[in-house]
């Protein structure tokens, strides 16, 4: 066949799907996000009719022409379709955009243009997990958002494109696995069928025997030091109860051998042959049964591990009240109760965890992985390994797509493991593991889901007397962000209602199911759905608007920062942009011109809004060193360790660079996320690229210009000035999000006619990137509150590939407004505020609200599918079924 | 995805190559076959090279549909309007994107079995015939509403191959109403029902909801509410809750009689 238009003598092997194959003859540019048919990212045209190459046979493709990305422009050459891509921003991680350019290339006019009747429903089989789409729809249409050109003191808030778009766009730049496969070695992992269980014997004697089997790891190969997953800059921030290789699973699908092997292919038909003995240990799935005397206890015996109460399953817990709840509630005038129930959902970055280590010559354990924070994994393997870190190099290239996912050391321990064991044998090759989609959505950690009691006292005035919560967080198999999620869903929850009475009551606790993790917002999106629904229902009871008792209640410049002790801490406001945020949101929805799309008889139409607020960094600290150098020829690189992941950091530094030194965005060169090449970051999460590291970039940047200063033209050698941010003392951003829904009691379908997101994030650095990023964090928040839901059944993931775990298309997200707060932080880069995780947390609570305001009975489970909502309608309106019988 | 337990891939030329060896299967469009794993498979029996036409009329003025044919075909032949539309409803109906129906088959979709396999629905809809080619070289022929037993199950025994699916002439003279939900916009079909008009009143195909698909004859609107009450089982999964499925059928099944029969 011929690729690209280049005669391939290569005949693909029987099974062989046709996106391995391209990418066996180096054409990286066709991505795996699903390798089942459903996401896209791996399209390529087969004699000029799009496909997805992951489910097309190799062999069929013989005597055809195939057409990738890469074939299609290049980097210094788009096509008209790429360029529109690029300069519609229309990408964040990058990850599905190769695969969006062949399709749209497809269909697309000569001059790029796609005129469709129905873009919803062309493109339902091209997933974004990023972009919340609208800027897909721009470059397809072929607007532009950005501006490049500008210089020096003007970049800074304008909307520069990202640096790697060309590549990007044209499949090239390259993502974690996206090398030469040359002398690598494949990974698969055998995983646990049971609950709970002990592995009383493993027999891998036939395994080994497969040809090309290098070797099989099992708990006899465990370096018997105790981690966490999840990773964050104190590793005593997680318990310790996790190791690679367990004798005892927790879980279906924890990891029980890891098969190491020529190709993929041999790793694969040995693991199916490693031999297996159990015992059948009890389980339990119920997080609330979790709790009872009686009950099997999961880390029972780790009372060492930083686990709150092991003899109760309970992971982290927090009691506590100030002022009296008791007295708040009983002089109320009016009260609200009511218990809310949150879904398991899964981030879907689509990229799929993976990475690959390797000994380096000078004996340097080198793991290429996809991570946010390649710093933390980098300590801990060499804490887990017992090697010294300088010993260790973890390095991430651009990541496709994270959400909280990649905060979380998944592939990288047993990589190393076995990278170190293959050494001992005398191999010092490359082994590689990719997880599969039904891997990532099957075994490894998503949203922690919560039931969240929420009881409000309030007086005439609608003004907050009592404020009681009680949450119950299911951590999964193993603590990995258990007690963060579960401290930070109920701080800035909590914390930004003022009020004399407040009590919490939280616990985590662990269960038999897969593990929970970091998931953008952090635990605040759950926690957020119940309160927010508790305020919008007490706004109906004092019988003012939603938005006025917000105004009444909410914290502002001055007030504390309480939950259920006393106040403290590094939490300030830097800036106050909420009451802004409620104004904007409100007059938004309000006073809109704009005719809603029609709405079917007999539909019933509804408004509801929330709020949110999120500190703009971590507790705790959270470090980063940036180094800035310029070089005698006029350009300047800038070196940091956070990763790019499809937040924009890397266009963000880029753009702090440029105005701090007064050159063009394209004189300045990133070095980012390896440990090899940086001084040491926290990493990408708790949304610090932009305030964290930024700030890091801006004061080294700032030092630099100092000592150029007087200098006629560039330095003869190359001058360097590094700083240091260490996440102290932090800010705080706000969101409100507004939604008009219409609702069909017949069906429970729910349209959204309008959306309105206001966010206050200081000074905008970009405003094309912050806009994508909050339309983004809308989607996924969308997603969760309608439609994405991971359906357990006695402990096994059911919703294993994406065609059952409905991640928005296209044609679910509509467009969102987003408005900017005019304010300027203290404490952010240039008075610049984070807004990543943020706009992800008050989307949920805001349709809820509409769909009660619309159908006078509140939702109070997620996601609100059609199913659930018509179930709510059909206790409502008995009349509405009878008209079909 | 690849199939790494695959070592082999025939090319059927002739009936004579369709026999399986243990191990094998047949490869259609290879679109479902190759989107999640299949453990034991050893070998691949292409039926594409049997050069199967996708579409063909009948002697009868019916229209035979070759097993291989892929939904793109299908949807670009020259049906009445009234098939036209209703094909390409169906075709719509699918999860997957035009894309996958360049190579997707109507064959596929049938064997296949699924509940919301929106081919069976269409081809039950149409009264078609599957037409069977049985191991000993013999054919046998079975109505797609009978051949499609339970989610995944078929009639079909190892060996025996879908060769084609025949539309009468009668249905392809009729007019159909259809209607579908899911529980997102463009989603897998939960419920989908299908009307078409006959002399007697309105036949339903109802998809989606049930394990299988199951025909229902109808008066007029009045009777459609005691017809659904026949069904005494609805499919659960993760794509709509059995309850809702039930009740959203008998809605679709109110609203295509109605506008079939007006």
């Amino acid at each position: 066949m011929r690729l690209n238009g280049v005669p391939v003598e290569a005949s693909p092997a029987p099974g062989q799907c046709l996106r391995t194959w391209i990418r066996a003859q180096g054409d990286t540019s066709v991505k795996k996000g699903c390798d089942a048919g459903d996401c896209g990212a791996c399209t390529v045209l087969l004699d000029g009719a799009p496909v997805h190459s992951c489910i097309t046979p190799a062999l069929r493709a013989t005597g055809a022409e195939v057409t990738t990305a890469a074939g299609l422009g290049t980097p210094e050459e788009l096509s008209p379709v790429q360029r529109r891509f690029v300069e519609a921003a229309g990408f964040q991680c990058g990850f599905c955009t190769p695969g969006w350019v062949v399709t749209a290339s497809a269909l697309a006019g000569p001059d790029g243009t796609v005129e469709v009747d129905d873009p919803e429903r062309t493109f339902k089989g091209n997933l974004c997990r990023c972009t919340g789409y609208r800027s897909i729809r721009d470059a397809l249409t072929g607007t532009c958002n950005t501006a490049p050109g500008a210089v020096g003191a003007e970049v800074f808030g304008t909307s520069l494109p990202a640096p790697a778009g060309p590549r990007v766009v044209c499949g090239a730049e390259p993502f974690t696995l996206d090398l030469a496969d040359t002398d690598v070695l494949h990974m698969r992992l055998v995983r646990s069928p049971y609950a709970h269980a002990r592995i009383t014997a493993i027999d891998t004697t036939a395994a080994e025997a497969v040809e090309g089997v290098v070797l099989v790891l099992t708990p006899d190969d465990d370096p018997g030091v105790l981690f966490s997953t999840a990773r964050h800059q104190s590793r005593e921030d997680d318990p310790d109860d996790t190791l690679i290789l367990d004798r005892v699973v927790r879980h279906i699908g924890q990891r029980v051998a890891a098969v190491v092997a020529e190709s993929a292919a041999a790793a694969d038909r040995a693991a199916a042959l490693v031999a297996v003995t159990y015992e059948v240990l009890p389980s339990v799935l119920h997080p609330y049964a979790a709790r009872l005397p009686g009950a099997p206890l999961l880390h029972g015996e780790k009372h060492d591990s930083r686990i709150a109460d092991p003899g109760r399953n309970v992971v982290a817990q927090s009691h506590g009240e100030v002022g009296d709840v008791a007295l708040g509630l009983r002089t109320a005038a009016h009260r609200v109760t009511g218990t809310w129930q949150t879904a398991r959902v899964s981030h879907v970055a689509l990229e799929t965890h993976g990475g690959r280590a390797w000994i380096a010559e000078d004996g340097t354990l080198v793991v290429r992985t996809s991570t946010q924070v390649p710093f933390l994994v980098r300590d801990e393997l060499a804490h887990i390994l017992k090697r010294d870190p300088d010993t260790v190099r973890v390095l991430a290239a651009r990541v496709g797509g994270g959400f909280g996912g990649k905060q979380e050391m998944l592939v990288e321990d047993v990589l190393a493991l076995a990278a170190v064991r293959l050494e001992a044998h005398g191999i010092r090759r490359p082994v590689q593991l990719e997880l599969s989609r039904e891997e990532v959505l099957a075994t490894t950690p998503m949203r922690h889901p919560m039931r969240v009691g929420v009881e409000l006292g309030a007086d005439a005035d609608g003004v907050l007397t009592a404020l009681k919560v009680d949450v119950l967080s299911d951590t999964g198999a193993y603590g990995n962000h258990g007690p963060g999620v579960m401290f930070h869903g109920c701080h800035e929850s909590i914390a930004i209602y003022r009020c004399a009475n407040k009590r919490l009551d939280a616990e985590a606790v662990y269960t038999n199911n897969v593990p929970s993790g970091a998931f953008r917002g952090y635990g605040l999106g759950q926690v957020i759905f119940a309160i927010e629904s508790a305020m919008d229902e007490l706004a109906r009871k004092v019988g003012i608007s939603p938005y006025e008792i917000r105004r009444r209640n909410v914290v502002v410049p001055g007030d504390d920062f309480v939950v259920n002790g006393p106040a403290g801490g590094d939490l300030v406001f830097g800036s106050y942009g909420l009451d802004q945020c409620l104004d904007l949101a409100e007059q938004a929805l309000t006073s809109d011109p704009s005719p809603d799309p029609a709405v079917p008889e007999g539909w019933r139409t509804g408004e509801g809004m929330a709020v949110a607020m999120i500190a703009t960094i971590p507790p705790r600290g959270h470090y980063s060193t940036a180094r800035v150098t310029m070089h005698p020829d006029g350009t300047a690189s800038v070196s940091v360790g956070t990763a790019e992941f499809g937040n924009g950091t890397a266009t963000v530094h880029v753009q702090i660079v440029a105005e701090e030194l007064g050159i063009s965005p394209a004189e300045v060169r990133l070095v980012a996320s390896d440990t090899a090449t940086s001084a040491y970051d926290s990493g990408a999460f708790g949304s610090t690229g932009s305030v964290v590291a930024g700030m890091a970039v801006a004061q080294a940047a700032r030092s630099l210009a100092a000592a150029l200063e007087g200098l006629d033209g560039p330095p003869a050698e190359d001058v360097w000035a590094e700083a240091e941010h260490t996440g102290s003392p932090r800010s705080v951003a706000f969101n409100v999000h507004a939604v008009r829904v219409a609702v069909d009691p017949g069906t429970g379908e729910v349209r959204l006619l309008r959306s309105v997101q206001a966010v206050d994030a200081g000074r905008v650095i970009n405003p094309e990137q912050l806009r994508g990023q909050v339309e983004g964090g809308v989607a996924q928040a969308i997603g969760t509150a309608l439609q994405e839901e991971l359906v357990l059944a006695d402990g096994e993931v059911v919703t294993r590939v994406l065609r059952h775990y409905r991640v928005p298309q296209i044609g679910d997200v509509p467009v969102t407004e987003v408005l900017f707060a005019d304010t300027v932080d203290t404490l952010g880069p240039r008075g610049a505020k984070s807004m990543s995780e943020a706009p992800y947390n008050p989307v949920a609570p805001a349709i809820a609200n509409a769909i009660r305001d619309a159908l006078g009975v509140r939702p109070h489970e997620l996601p609100m599918s059609r199913d659930r909502i018509w179930r709510l309608t059909a206790a409502l309106f008995p009349t509405t079924s009878e008209e079909t019988r | 995805m690849d199939l790494t337990t695959v070592t082999g891939h025939r090319r059927a030329t002739g009936r004579a190559d369709l026999a399986l060896t243990p191990g094998e299967t047949y490869l259609a469009g290879g679109t479902w076959l190759f989107s999640e794993p299949q453990p034991g498979l050893t070998g691949l029996v292409d039926l594409g090279s049997l050069g199967w036409a996708p579409l063909e009329e009948l002697s009868s003025g019916g229209v035979r549909i070759g097993a291989t044919c892929t939904i793109a075909q299908l949807h670009a032949w020259p049906w009445p309007s009234a098939v036209a539309d209703l094909v390409g409803q169906c075709a719509d109906s699918l999860l997957m994107s035009f894309k996958v129906q360049h190579a997707a088959t109507v064959g596929g979709n049938v064997c296949l079995a699924l509940p919301a396999g929106a081919m069976i629905a269409l081809l039950t809809a149409l009264d078609a015939e599957a037409v069977i080619w049985t191991p000993d070289g013999g054919e046998r022929r079975e109505p797609v509403a009978t051949l499609v037993r339970d989610p995944g199950l078929t009639s079909l025994t190892r060996g025996e191959v879908l060769r084609a699916l025949e539309v009468a002439p009668a249905a392809l003279a009729a007019s159909y109403a259809f209607a579908r939900i899911a529980l997102t916009p463009y989603g897998r079909t939960s419920a989908m029902v299908i009307a078409r008009r006959d002399a007697r009143g309105a036949t339903l195909t109802i998809a989606g909801s049930t394990p299988r698909p199951l025909v229902l004859e109808v008066a007029s609107e009045a009777e459609v509410g005691a017809a659904i009450d026949t069904i005494h089982e609805w499919y659960a999964d993760p794509h709509g809750a059995p309850d809702w499925r039930a009740a959203m059928t008998r809605r679709l099944a109110v609203e295509t009689v109605c506008r079939v029969l007006s």
